[in-house]
């Protein structure tokens, strides 16, 4: 069966940490930063757990933001 | 498989819409308005609109789509927003013409201008966003605010003997014949947002076509006036919004 592999790649300095993405994950991919913070203070999201990613783009959808970009790779 | 090997823009998925510029948007984390923002610019993207449309800004918490979103806007008087749409639409009936409106502004003080547009079954989308409070000065009651529900006006809840009942302004558009697609979205899920897209489609789509108002209500979230985090605040709005404010379609006589 071929495997799908993603990746996000996240825009720290537009992210809110308002959270939607981590929650909208299906495979608990994201986190929030727990110490560190962009300039406007806000504790970004950042993948934490980049090999579960399946590069759905649920996260994108949610992103109140459009701070996500999303890439998918299907191997065969 | 490295992350270096999937990150190539042959493999891009999803990127943010090229309209939705790089100003950093004044909404709090977690607002719906960003999500409905990328959605509509996405839309005009894809519909290749983007020299057509014209937006009709409220005043409330978008006052500033402008600067969001790279397409033409009026700001209108607050609730006046259908009233200039109609204009900007009878004289430019070629362009896509939409207001964006939340729901102080358009079931409040812009009830007549709303009613009415909607009755002269103006060619115009309407996209109503409603979270049941007016977040942009501070959290007061409005006309949607559920009944029993906090706010800076009410703090003990909202009571029906003193401030009457939720309004469904929604449901009366969609009595009217002038409407011709009526409908009730959300966009707390991935699923939902993607329906709340074709939603918004649909109506651009009948905006362009001529058929009548369209009317996209998105039942949100306001998660500072609600004072909940955002997570909270779609679960909430999952399990009290939508009991009053029921998700889907209510009119559509375009088939």
């Amino acid at each position: 069966m071929a495997k799908v592999s993603g990746a996000v790649v996240i825009n720290e300095e537009r992210c809110k940490g308002c959270n939607l993405c981590v929650v909208a994950c299906p495979t608990d991919v994201l986190a929030l930063k727990s110490k560190e913070v962009n300039d406007r203070g806000y504790h970004f999201a950042y993948p934490a757990n980049e090999e579960a990613c399946i590069g759905c783009a649920s996260c994108a959808a949610v992103c109140p933001d459009g701070c996500i970009r999303v890439y998918r790779m299907v191997e065969k | 498989m490295t992350r270096q090997d999937i990150i190539k823009p042959e493999n891009l998925v999803y990127e943010k819409p090229r309209l939705l510029n790089e100003n950093h948007m004044h909404y709090c984390p977690g607002c719906s308005h960003g999500v409905v923002h990328r959605i509509i610019a996405e839309l005009i993207e894809e519909m290749g609109l983007e020299e057509k449309a014209i937006g009709v800004a409220p005043v409330g918490c978008a006052v500033f789509a402008y600067k969001y979103i790279d397409i033409d806007w009026i700001e209108a008087a607050h609730g006046r927003a259908p009233a200039i749409a109609t204009a900007a639409k009878r004289l430019n009936p070629e362009n896509l013409v939409f207001t964006y409106q939340g729901d102080g502004d358009l079931a409040a003080i812009g009830t007549c201008e709303t009613i009415h547009a909607a009755n002269r079954g103006e060619n115009i989308a309407i996209i109503f966003i409603n979270n049941g409070i007016y977040g942009m000065t501070g959290g007061q009651m409005a006309p949607t605010t559920l009944e029993g529900m906090k706010t800076s006006t009410t703090p003990y809840g909202r009571r029906v003997d003193l401030n009457g009942y939720p309004l469904r302004i929604t449901d009366i558009a969609a009595q009217l014949d002038g409407t011709c697609y009526v409908t009730r979205q959300a966009v707390h899920t991935p699923a939902a947002v993607r329906k709340a897209k074709a939603a918004i489609r649909q109506a651009f789509k009948n905006s362009m076509e001529g058929r009548g108002t369209s009317f996209v209500e998105i039942v949100s979230t306001c998660s500072s006036g609600w004072k909940m985090t955002p997570e909270a605040a779609n679960k909430w709005m999952e399990e009290h919004m939508f009991e009053k404010y029921p998700l889907g379609e209510l009119k559509n006589t375009v088939k």
